[in-house]
């Protein structure tokens, strides 16, 4: 048994210390808005924060979240900068198919938690990481910068 | 467009809600040329829907005023989610707030109105569904204004509709408060549809009623669903296209803790386990020994060489007038080019899955479908069930692009086997390696042309040869898509091309390629490779004739306004013809495809073989557009999916095996490679279109006949890779 705490609740989990996170939130907490899509950290469909850093959920293990903070699109709305983030992905219409937005709206959410006023080089390079197949990139670089604006 | 219009008793079916109260309207069979699949029963179609339960409605008004709008479509990024809904509530005067939306089930009710089976695909729902959903918004509002004339004891033609509300002079009252009586009301005969003017919600950018759902993360896709009972399944399949399993040892994949059970199945050796890492590391340490069959020496460079000498010859024959050899003996000048595409994956986000669950008088099924007609007759006949045993639950699909629309139902079909197999609920669910080397791939095409041009630079002679896999041999389309060995969606954009059938002395042919690598349609089908070919060889001869290559296409196209239209509002956007910032290039293509009219100026610098796309304007002519926003939405995401696949996509064979595994390999468009993409649209009451895929096949052409500006190195096969280096 391994205890977490996913988006501030204490969980007790029956999980093997090298199971990904991303599979103990999906398959055992029933946390299904962290997505999967690559499960060697090429997509960014499967991005949680962990303390506040945002991680690859697919190759991360349990053990290494233990006395840690996990942060999932289910809670991201208490967070300020989460708020603002999936407030400007409504304003700008971003979503197709859906799939890969969770992940990108974790990366946003750190891309702007630590850089205010993110260039477009900035979104690049915090952002190259997430795969969009829909290719909602031209939408997500102006969330961003919505975002951005908003939190000023 | 402008009624009055006879609705037919067989067209639409009012029937009460019996478990939500209400009105229900429900379609029976559109009236619409449809080829039932084998297995379909036409009894069945026509069957009379008036005892329809709620769920097979295509719209019901709660008591509660909510408008719940059916999807005979499936909604995978496209936003038809939302394009439809419009339709209804444009004739319904609904509130939009109000508005529901579901996905149908699989029943013959859903049916696509040109296309005879339950499909999402070729760029058509919104024109296929533009009437018929209108007209059950037209007819729901017809039965609400009757059944609110009884109540008040006023004539039909004294009422308004407006926002949800029947008015009467200073009264009103709401649709949910009209829906029980209406529910009791004869179904009118004709309702009359709206004029385009008076139109409040067609036309108007909407934002995506999906929108909330899938930025909180509540949005359910297959991955996503769990009940009480369900099983993981991964299955081990063969690494080369026709493979067989000889024998398994499943003594060290049991070990693995959650691992269930281990079965074979058609496809190979299914592991069953609590959950993905325990089904992963159970077929992980799963041992096969494979029959590698026939395919075992498969190997690309060979498949390449084999091509090139077909393609030296001529094919059968996809279209043809007068005598092109001797026109071309006869020409000024002579062009001959060779163009080259890979086979590619679509790759949709969420890998593919699908959850099946067997009851003693059914089947059950969860899954992301653009195809439930087929995955439902499949399903039933694994099962030895009738087609309405087998219960179909569409949920969100994490992308499609072509790869959930399969006639072979594969996916569907290999989980329903898992779950006969293991006798338990079962969610099978692909890896992304599954993916990437699960085939159903766009094939691999060579197109080989020879072109005559006269004194004055334009062509006067064509010829033509194609050599590639088709898509439809021995699906259920064959019939209808197959004419002389002939398969249609594999000259598409040659052998229809303006180009071509304008020169009096043409000869389009085809080599059909048979192999075993499994192929299906990609985002945009058969031009996702015929323009490529057909927009360079243009931009070659506009070269070869020392023309400017948007003057040269004008020339060429000037009895094709739609084309012209879009041409000329991409060009003027663009500033063709002005200074670029140093070191940048334009690039020009335009190309019709599913009934819409798209060009694309694309603005390239090469450095140091390193190809940068900083801006592509796009210009559509798609007939009348439902959701403006949408469509532009559909635009950059074309642009994403065909720039992404010339830049750098290819699926290739050694050993029999495919050489990509995941996104590390398999490269697709990432953020910092995506240029800006400026939309316009021509305002144009034409024919509708499509415009899901119809922005797809420009884009790579565009793009190479801007290297060719920047370089003087013409790209003549894809992906552009490191051909520049």
């Amino acid at each position: 048994m391994i205890t977490l705490n996913i988006n501030g609740k204490e969980e007790t989990l029956d999980a093997p210390e090298d199971m990904p996170i991303l599979w103990a939130l999906r398959d055992i907490v029933h946390l299904t808005g962290t997505k999967f899509g690559c499960g060697m950290a090429q997509c960014g469909a499967c991005t949680v924060h962990l303390d506040g850093q945002p991680i690859r959920s697919c190759v991360t293990p349990v053990a290494a979240a233990v006395g840690k903070k996990i942060t999932t699109i289910e809670d991201i709305q208490n967070d300020k900068v989460g708020k603002a983030v999936q407030e400007a992905w409504g304003e700008v219409d971003v979503v197709q198919c859906g799939y890969c937005q969770s992940g990108q709206i974790m990366a946003a959410t750190a891309l702007l938690t630590t850089n205010k006023n993110p260039t477009d080089a900035d979104i690049d390079a915090a952002m190259s990481g997430n795969i969009c197949r829909c290719g909602t990139y031209p939408r997500i670089r102006a969330a961003i910068h919505e975002a951005a604006s908003k939190l000023a | 467009m402008t009624a009055p219009l006879n609705i037919s008793r067989r067209t639409f079916i009012k029937a009460t809600a019996l478990v939500v109260g209400g009105l229900v309207i429900a379609f029976n069979i559109p009236n619409a040329k449809r080829f039932l699949l084998p297995g379909a029963t036409a009894e069945k179609a026509g069957a009379d829907a008036s005892k329809l339960p709620a769920p097979n409605a295509f719209l019901r008004i709660g008591t509660d005023n909510t408008i719940t709008v059916m999807l005979a479509h499936s909604e995978m990024g496209q936003s038809i989610w939302t394009t439809l809904p419009m339709l209804i509530a444009e004739e319904l005067d609904a509130d939009w707030s109000k508005i529901k939306v579901e996905h149908a089930k699989a029943a013959p009710e859903y049916v696509h109105t040109a296309y005879g089976i339950q499909i999402t695909g070729g760029s058509s729902t919104t024109w296929s569904e533009f009437d018929r959903y209108r007209q059950a918004g037209a007819l729901t509002r017809a039965l609400l204004v009757a059944a609110a004339a009884e109540e008040l004891g006023v004539a039909v033609e004294t009422l308004q509709t407006e926002n949800g509300f029947v008015i009467s002079g200073d009264k009103k009252i709401s649709y949910g408060e009209l829906a029980e009586t209406a529910a009791k009301l004869e179904t009118p005969k004709a309702v009359t549809l709206k004029q385009p003017k008076d139109w409040k919600i067609i036309g108007k950018a909407t934002k995506r009623l999906d929108g909330p759902e899938k930025i909180n993360g509540t949005a359910i896709f297959g991955q996503d669903i769990h009940f009480e009972g369900l099983k993981t399944a991964m299955v081990a399949r063969s690494p080369v296209f026709g493979g067989t399993v000889k024998s398994f040892d499943a003594s060290a994949a049991k070990q693995i803790k959650g691992v269930q059970n281990v079965v074979q199945v058609p496809s190979g050796v299914a592991v069953i386990a609590d959950g993905y890492w325990a089904a992963k590391q159970g077929r992980d340490a799963l041992k096969v020994e494979w029959d590698l069959g026939a395919n075992a020496g498969l190997d690309s460079q060979k498949m390449l060489e084999e091509y090139r000498s077909m393609a030296a010859k001529e094919g059968l024959p996809a279209a043809k007038a007068g005598d092109a050899q001797s026109a071309i003996s006869k020409a000024t000048k002579v062009i001959e080019a060779e163009y080259v595409l890979p086979y590619l994956a679509h790759s949709p986000m969420e890998p593919l899955n699908c959850a099946v669950k067997i009851t003693d008088d059914g089947c059950e099924i969860w899954t992301g479908t653009q195809m439930q007609g087929t995955d439902q007759l499949s399903a039933a006949k694994i099962l030895g069930l009738k087609p309405e045993q087998v219960k179909i639950n569409t949920v969100f699909l994490g992308g499609g692009f072509g790869r959930r629309a399969n006639p072979a139902a594969d996916f569907v079909s290999e989980a329903v086997h898992v779950a006969k197999a293991a006798g338990v609920p079962v969610k099978t669910v692909w890896s992304r390696e599954d993916d990437v080397k699960g085939g159903y791939y766009r094939p691999m095409f060579l197109h080989k042309a020879k072109i005559g041009l006269g004194a004055d630079g334009l062509p006067v002679a064509w010829q033509h040869v194609e050599v590639g896999q088709s898509i439809m041999l021995g699906t259920p389309f064959e019939a209808f898509q197959i004419k002389d060995g002939v398969d249609a969606t594999s000259v598409e954009g040659v052998a229809d091309s303006p180009y071509i059938k304008a020169i009096a002395d043409h000869h389009v042919s085809l080599h059909t390629v048979k192999s075993s690598i499994p192929v299906l349609w990609w985002r945009s089908v058969g031009h996702s490779h015929s323009a490529f070919a057909m927009e360079s060889l243009i931009d070659e001869l506009a070269h070869a004739a020392g023309k400017d290559s948007l003057e040269y296409r004008r020339t060429l196209l000037k009895d094709h306004p739609r084309h012209l239209a879009a041409l000329n509002l991409a060009a003027e956007k663009a500033n063709w013809g002005k200074a670029l910032p140093k070191g940048v290039f334009r690039g020009i293509a335009v190309h019709e495809s599913f009934g819409s009219y798209v060009a694309q100026v694309a603005e390239v610098s090469v450095n140091k073989g390193a190809v940068k796309v900083h801006r592509v304007v796009c210009a559509i002519d798609c007939g009348l557009s439902v959701n403006p926003d949408s469509l532009v939405a559909q635009m950059e995401s074309s642009v994403s999916y065909g720039l992404g696949a010339a830049l750098q996509s290819e699926i290739t064979f050694k050993d029999g095996m495919v050489q990509q595994s995941n996104f590390n390999d398999y490269k697709v468009m990432r953020m910092a490679d995506m240029p800006k993409v400026e939309v316009h649209i021509v305002p144009s009451t034409e024919k509708m279109g499509g415009v899901g895929e119809p922005a797809v096949p420009p884009i790579a052409p565009a793009v190479t006949n801007a290297i060719f500006a920047a370089t003087g190195k013409r790209i003549r096969s894809l992906p552009i890779g490191d051909q520049l280096a």
